[in-house]
């Protein structure tokens, strides 16, 4: 059963992230990107990880409806793009090169070791708790620079954004605005 | 094992077909409150006091010519409702909703799935929802639909945060995420319900599910004064349906969440047992949205990312703190 669902799960994630490299409809593939990201917490359930799994599908559902806004922003949703490749064979070439060096760098160890697990979970805790426990003993560090770096996005993000922050439009009278095709009204 | 196969599968079957049953009674409640707190009698003509006016609409949703506009995308306007109603349906799968109770000898849990991190899986169900209206309004091809599923973007980056960091602080305090840990915490009578001890996270908690089920006074994305119908705009017959049949399992979920975490859940109250206790508080929550929605005007969106990100967000994170030291010593 769990090996069924785990060939699924594998093949839907693999076949819709494909999708969304192929695909020239950017609705088609910002929602295979969701779908597929979605599916990834499918894994995490069938691994008995279910905070995991909740924390994936609450963070991706967040993140790629912010893609959507941008896409919105940028491109007609529903035609086809233009693609602007001038040489396919060497974005192939640099593309595939490096996807098969992680897929090596990642599997390489895995095979070689067998997976060892490094902090096995505490008995009798469960799912959130084992997950709070190593990563406010264990992964302290890493934990506490993830939370400086995104610190440091935020101020910058503020920074960049805020410069007209109080000026708002809707509150301006209408004929202090410049409008060029103000006389159609009349 | 088989028979717990069979117990979830019959369970799921009757929440289905139980609650979309409510869900299509709710627009017949809704409009009826929205008519007498307008001096109004509503509707009033087929059937007794106009109930039946809920079967007339259903033929009529059922009938009516399911319409796909040439220049959409076919596909994703098709997935779009139901993904709403899905998304809905499947969240109420982790939401516990009577005390346990014993037929034929069997004893019955009411929750088809008993996940241990409940509350989560909920609310991030719902949040996938929203997903709904973004692709419904992006794959039209229709400058409201696009308007509203630009509105739906920014009203789901605006609630979520408060969402999160209000239901965490009770969180904190019952220190597990699973909604029948909530409902035992607070088994000791109304001096346990958790709204005394954080009466700042219950409110936050029913704004921003105030936004999450889309109701007034934030309604943004299909509010008709302004972009016709939003994401619903070419929207018809049961697709149409479809979205405000999930609109209103949210409504049902929101007052299931929200008596579960900060009104003591289905533990008996008073004289009253567990269940009746249970279903009051929801249809009080259920008749909140209707009141809200017949006393106040809608906001605009950017009142809404305002109020979201500069009031109730710190706020929720003055609550989260302030638990935490009160917890700490």
């Amino acid at each position: 059963m769990e090996t069924f669902a785990f060939y699924l799960f594998a093949i839907l994630i693999t076949g819709l992230f494909a999708v969304t490299v192929m695909s020239r409809n950017l609705l088609y593939a910002m929602t295979s990107l969701a779908a597929g990201m979605v599916l990834i917490s499918g894994l995490f359930f069938i691994l008995g990880a279910d905070f995991l799994g909740v924390v994936q599908l609450i963070v991706y559902v967040g993140a790629v409806m912010a893609l959507y806004a941008f896409g919105m922003m940028f491109f007609d949703a529903t035609g086809v793009i233009k693609e602007k490749n001038g040489s396919p064979f060497l974005v192939f070439l640099l593309g595939g090169m490096t996807a098969v060096l992680l897929v090596v760098i990642f599997a390489a160890p895995v095979i070689g070791h067998n997976v060892p697990s490094l902090y096995p979970p505490v008995a009798g805790a469960d799912n959130p708790h084992a997950v709070g426990l190593v990563l406010f003993t264990k992964y302290l560090v890493p934990f506490e620079v993830a939370a400086v770096m995104l610190l440091v996005a935020m101020i910058a993000g503020i920074i960049l954004a805020g410069k007209k922050m109080e000026r708002s439009i809707s509150k301006i009278d209408d004929s202090e605005l410049e409008t060029s095709g103000g006389k159609d009204d009349e | 094992m088989d028979g717990y196969i069979i117990g979830t599968i019959i369970k799921a079957v009757l929440i289905l077909a139980i609650i979309s049953a409510l869900a299509g009674f709710g627009t017949y409640i809704e409009r009826k409150v929205l008519a007498f707190m307008q001096r109004r009698l509503g509707p009033m003509h087929v059937g007794p006091y106009g109930l039946l006016q809920l079967v007339a609409d259903g033929i009529k949703l059922f009938t009516k010519e399911d319409f796909i506009p040439s220049g959409a995308n076919r596909l994703i306007f098709m997935i779009a409702p139901m993904i709403t109603a899905a998304t809905a349906f499947i969240a109420l799968a982790a939401v516990p909703m009577l005390p346990e109770f014993t037929l034929f000898g069997v004893t019955v849990r009411p929750i088809v799935a008993d996940i241990n991190i409940g509350i989560l899986f909920v609310l991030g169900m719902m949040a996938a929802g929203l997903y709904g209206p973004l692709l419904a309004g992006m794959a039209q091809d229709n400058k409201w639909g696009l308007l509203g599923a630009a509105r739906t973007a920014i009203q789901f980056l605006s609630y979520e945060v408060v969402t999160g960091l209000s239901i965490l602080a009770p969180i904190m305090i019952v220190g597990s995420l699973s909604l029948i840990d909530f409902n035992n915490y607070q088994s000791g009578g109304i001096g346990d319900w958790l709204i005394w001890k954080q009466p700042l996270a219950f409110i936050l908690f029913l704004i921003a599910g105030f936004a999450e089920t889309n109701r007034t006074p934030f309604d943004l994305l299909e509010h008709e004064a302004e972009v016709v119908s939003g994401y619903a705009t070419e929207y018809s017959g049961m697709r149409w349906g479809m979205f405000f049949i999930g609109e209103y399992t949210n409504m049902i979920t929101i007052g299931f969440l929200a008596s579960l975490v900060f009104l003591g859940g289905f533990n008996s109250w008073g004289f009253l047992p567990g269940g009746i206790a249970i279903i009051l508080k929801v249809s009080f929550f259920f008749f909140l949205m209707l009141w809200v929605r017949a006393s106040w005007p809608h906001i605009r969106p950017d009142q809404l990312m305002w109020l979201c990100w500069k009031v109730l967000m710190p706020l929720a994170v003055i609550n989260v703190t302030l638990t935490g030291l009160v917890m700490m010593f």
